[in-house]
């Protein structure tokens, strides 16, 4: 399966990545050689076999039901959430108009 | 004090702790060797002198009052900047968390600090943990601190993705520092330096404030000069942690004090699959030289078959870049790192500006993949049939156990390449890894030990890969090559 132009600019597109004609004429058939080189998986067998879910076998567990137990993923941190923030206004994220 | 430098893990610990010099001597001896090599080499973005002498200081104050010592203690180490660090950036080698730092630390360097480890920098790498050669990185090259014998000036390529760290340890800018390893990124970069790295079983070291890159396959480990001063540093980076899901909840075993070397009535197995086509001839001579001396070790060896190995390579191109684009959907210029906004741009534009800017072309040559491959209609001929494959991938190695304890191969097909070689050819480097990523795929534990020198004058490792959870049988099996082999080459200095 190969790939043209039009869907590499929608999967550009779908990633939230601008690219240029210069890019997408680079990136075509770049993705083309990656893609048809992992192609080769289609010949093995397959049947009966389950997709791996994970890599070493383990439950998942729950934490226990206790407000802020561990204080480094606990709340009351909203100023050092937004420290990095490229825009931050009266504790918010600031990002430009999404409603016109 | 030139010759400190040249002590590892524990040989500076235990001088530390037996009062042969300070913690402080050792500091100052690594950060003037760091600033010396920081314009040739560019191991580190970062080098934090301060940090280093503040975690040594304190070190020296414990001792002078009979406090009880870490495992760590006094050993500076260099940080991959893919750990998150607090007050100190971060930034995975990339424009778009260029200037982030942190308020927080990752829980592996956390466990370091609290070893007594000091920080003398964080490291480059390649960005987001991809690539295999560190030339992908938003902050220059790394070169290694290798050349080829002859006259060559060549500027060879280090490895990668941690070939910050590969360099720094080779070039003695600090006895150990900390790698990760998606699908070789710890022993890959090992090979090609002359230095010994190990990746963990799966979940064994907590992926908690490691910038993420594939998360089913990141795993931290540590790399170092020798078998020993790995189990030490690995000892105090392991651990359950409840704030990653995938932690092992299991104790740390002391590996370094069960080292043992002799392998009597051990078995370790050789794959057949791995003598392939394309491998440099000096490879497979060192192969067969680290089967003799597992033998010499009291070792049998036997043929073992793992007949899904050639499909690994493209199931983990799959695999990787799917985990890779939904993790790295979160650099949207909102919360942190980079943001274009363009005059007039709406939200939508400022994403897609902001990421086109801030990505790599490897980058986003990945995500492009994985947003590909995890799309409607394509979903499953490429993203479920990859983890079926996967699934046979494990289970070579589940059926292979039934034969041996232990897999040696070779940790690469070829030497180390100059910089500038690949770089225009994804395909070609990404065949770098055909040996490392089986073991990632499966989350087994693998190391890679240095075997010798080639025919130029470069280092050549060996690979062992255990079952999960028996990084000792992995460790004794690398401590018998390292015995043997007896690799004591380093490079000639000349930065």
């Amino acid at each position: 399966m190969s790939v043209t132009r039009e869907t590499v600019a929608k999967i550009a597109s779908l990633a939230r990545i601008r690219m240029g004609e210069d890019e997408l004429d680079r990136m075509v058939p770049e993705l083309n050689s990656i893609l048809d080189w992992v192609e080769q998986l289609g010949e093995v067998d397959v049947s009966g076999v389950e997709p791996m879910t994970a890599v070493i076998p383990q439950q998942l567990r729950l934490r226990d039901d206790v407000v802020d137990a561990d204080p480094l993923t606990g709340g009351g941190v909203r100023d050092k959430v937004l420290a990095n923030a490229p825009a931050a206004e009266h504790g918010f994220f600031g990002v430009p108009k999404v409603i016109e | 004090m030139s010759e400190i430098t040249e002590l590892g893990v524990k040989a500076i610990r235990d001088g530390v702790a037996g009062g042969e010099f300070t913690a402080r001597e050792v500091a100052e001896a690594f950060n003037a060797n760091v600033a010396a090599a920081a314009e040739a080499l560019n191991a580190f973005i970062v080098a934090t002198p301060d940090k280093a002498m503040e975690a040594a200081e304190k070190v020296d104050a414990d001792r002078a009052a009979g406090k009880p010592l870490g495992k760590m203690a006094g050993v500076p180490i260099g940080m991959k900047d893919l750990f998150a660090t607090q007050g100190v950036q971060t930034t995975a080698a990339s424009h778009i968390l260029e200037g982030f730092v942190p308020e927080y630390e990752s829980t592996v360097s956390q466990k370091l600090w609290d070893a007594g480890a000091g920080m003398l920098g964080k490291l480059n790498l390649d960005q987001f943990a991809m690539g295999s050669s560190n030339e992908t990185s938003y902050f220059g090259n790394v070169a290694s601190p290798w050349r080829r014998s002859g006259g060559d000036n060549a500027v060879l390529a280090p490895g990668g993705s941690s070939g910050g760290s590969s360099a720094a340890v080779a070039a003695r800018l600090c006895p150990a520092a900390t790698g990760t390893d998606t699908g070789g990124s710890i022993r890959q970069p090992a090979a090609f330096t002359g230095i010994t790295g190990i990746k963990p079983t799966y979940g064994r070291c907590s992926r908690w404030g490691v910038v993420a890159f594939a998360s089913s396959l990141d795993q931290a480990g540590p790399m170092a000069r020798s078998v020993e001063d790995c189990a030490i540093m690995l000892e105090a980076m392991a651990g359950f942690d409840p704030k990653d899901s995938t932690s092992l909840d299991l104790p740390v075993p002391e590996w370094s004090a069960s080292l043992d070397a002799d392998l009597k009535g051990k078995k370790v197995g050789i794959p057949r699959e791995y003598r392939m086509e394309g491998t440099d001839e000096e490879i497979l001579q060192s192969w067969d030289q680290g089967i003799a001396w597992l033998k010499d070790a009291g070792a049998d060896v036997v043929d073992i078959t793992l007949p899904h190995t050639k499909y690994a390579l493209p199931a983990y191109y799959i695999i990787a870049p799917a985990e890779a684009s939904s993790n790295l959907a979160r650099y949207d210029g909102v919360r942190y790192g980079l943001r274009e906004l363009p005059e007039g741009a709406n939200l939508q534009e400022m994403y897609a500006a902001t990421r086109a800017a801030g990505f790599g072309d490897e980058v986003k040559r990945r995500i492009l993949i994985g947003t590909y491959v995890l799309s409607a209609g394509f979903y499953d001929a490429y993203y479920t049939q990859a983890q079926k494959v996967r699934a046979l991938i494990a289970r070579d190695f589940e059926k292979a156990w039934a034969e041996c304890d232990v897999i040696l191969a070779p940790t690469t097909p070829t030497a180390a390449f100059a910089l500038g070689d690949k770089v225009d050819d994804p395909l070609a480097m990404y065949l770098n890894d055909v040996f490392s990523v089986p073991a990632s795929l499966a989350g087994l534990p693998a190391m890679s030990v240095p075997a010798g020198l080639n025919s130029d004058g470069l280092p050549l490792g060996l690979q062992v890969i255990g079952k999960a959870f028996d990084e000792q049988g992995v460790l004794n099996a690398g401590l018998a090559i390292e015995q043997r082999a007896g690799f004591t080459a380093k490079p000639e200095k000349w930065w």
